[in-house]
């Protein structure tokens, strides 16, 4: 499959080698109906070898999910079969729903309504506080 | 609208102008004796408290307010299931300002998200605890005249201990501080406190556990109770409570004019005998936590004598 190929669909492109399934699995895109390519150990001038992922359907992806796992990769928006938008994702200031606070004290253990919000405290070492208890956001798989 | 959840929201301009507003009521109770008639405080309580409740009741009586509330979750619509939000919202329809105290962190920002008047964060768990520290900001500077060049010394439950975490955050603003940490392997302070204040804003500080051989460099001596509630394990309890206990003997190397203060209630870790001490400051700092409530109440509902 050919970026050309895509008729309206986006491109994921940019990815750290070794991430494409993680991001994969993470933005549920098992549950698509329509051509979704995931190649992995692309040949990159820039980053020696990256992965790239092709959804053959024009969606709405979570950019913060993206930009918390992998900051760096691009979003080539495709329509018509054509280029009509390439964007940098880089690290979210906020993530809501994304991750979820581990902290028993925490007063989103016991207000299940309430949405789980991270905001970055420390871009430099990617760290991210729960806004209620500012508990670290551990890493999550 | 304003509220006060963490101490870090206030600028040291801010922090000082509330300072000068609880000495200047100090000084003059009486021009400020009716200013807040008509206005109701709630204070909602959801874990026990004795200080805290009854000094924000206490300001709001001293400023010619009314207070509403309840003081343990038992009591309040939480215990049938209703969420901070929506009680934040009820109480709302009810008072002109809320004072919080919540077993769970980031329960008063959770009700100030929700609530149509401003909320005061009255504790959170072992989270936040912004007039305290205030309260403790006011006490040092009626006690020495000042917030900048002290050595102040923290004793005790610096892990758990929050009025410590956001004493140091608020003092590190002020210039040539040094801190010195005084604490069991066990509870000692929390790296990111130390990397994201302490050497963030160049302070420079020290970490012991020996509290007699530090003693003479102190101007302020912030002791702390080890706080059962913190602890899952009570064997942890157990061991660490007893680790700092201040007695005349262990006061004999401090300076003549150094300050002892402790947010209470303290246990057993100053002796009371010391209660006589000059330098004891503890119950004098509960009367100014009463004032400096008094300021942040007429700060939130923007009101000026």
């Amino acid at each position: 499959m050919n970026i050309d190929s895509i008729k309206n669909g986006i491109v994921i492109d940019h990815i750290t080698a070794g991430k494409g399934m993680r991001i994969y699995h993470l933005l549920k895109l098992d549950n698509l109906d329509c051509s979704v390519a995931i190649i992995k150990n692309v040949q990159s001038r820039k980053m020696g070898k990256k992965d790239i992922i092709k959804i053959d359907a024009d969606i709405q992806i979570n950019m913060d999910i993206l930009g918390y796992v992998d900051p760096g990769v691009t979003v080539d928006i495709i329509r018509d079969s054509k280029l009509v938008e390439k964007r940098s994702i880089d690290l979210p200031a906020q993530l809501t729903n994304v991750l979820r606070c581990k902290n028993p004290r925490c007063i989103t253990t016991t207000e299940q309504e309430l949405d789980h919000v991270f905001r970055l405290t420390d871009a430099e070492n990617r760290v991210y506080r729960c806004i209620y208890c500012e508990t670290k956001a551990a890493e999550q798989n | 609208m304003e509220h006060l959840i963490d101490i870090a929201q206030l600028s040291t301009d801010e922090v000082d102008a509330l300072i000068r507003k609880a000495e200047d009521i100090i000084a003059n109770p009486a021009k400020y004796a009716d200013i807040c008639r008509g206005k109701t405080l709630a204070t909602l309580f959801f874990e026990p408290s004795t200080r805290t409740r009854l000094s924000f009741e206490a300001a709001m009586y001293g400023l010619g307010g009314n207070v509403l509330g309840f003081s343990e979750a038992q009591s309040s619509s939480a215990s049938k299931g209703e969420s901070v939000s929506d009680t934040a919202k009820t109480v709302s329809c009810y008072a002109d300002i809320i004072a919080m105290r919540h077993p769970k962190e980031g329960a008063p920002l959770v009700a100030s998200m929700a609530a149509s008047v401003p909320v005061i964060n009255a504790g959170d768990g072992g989270h936040n605890h912004p007039t305290q520290t205030l309260t403790d900001l006011l006490t040092i500077h009626k006690e020495k005249g000042r917030l900048d060049n002290l050595t102040i010394g923290f004793c005790g439950d610096l892990k758990f201990g929050r009025t410590v975490h956001s004493l140091i955050t608020a003092i590190s603003r002020y210039k040539n501080i040094r801190v010195v940490l005084i604490s069991p392997d066990e509870l000692k302070l929390p790296s990111y406190i130390k990397k994201d204040v302490l050497q963030k804003n160049n302070i420079e500080y020290a970490q012991t556990t020996d509290l007699e051989a530090v003693m003479p460099e102190l101007d302020i001596l912030y002791m702390t109770r080890v706080q059962r509630e913190r602890f899952f394990n009570e064997e942890d309890y157990l061991r660490l409570k007893d680790s700092y206990i201040l007695t005349k003997e262990k006061l004999s190397g401090a300076k003549s004019d150094m300050a002892i203060l402790h947010p209470l209630p303290r246990v057993n870790e100053i002796s009371v005998a010391i209660d006589e001490d000059p330098r004891a400051c503890y119950f004098r700092q509960v009367l100014y936590g009463k004032f400096i409530r008094m300021a942040l109440i007429l700060k939130l509902l923007g009101l000026e004598a």
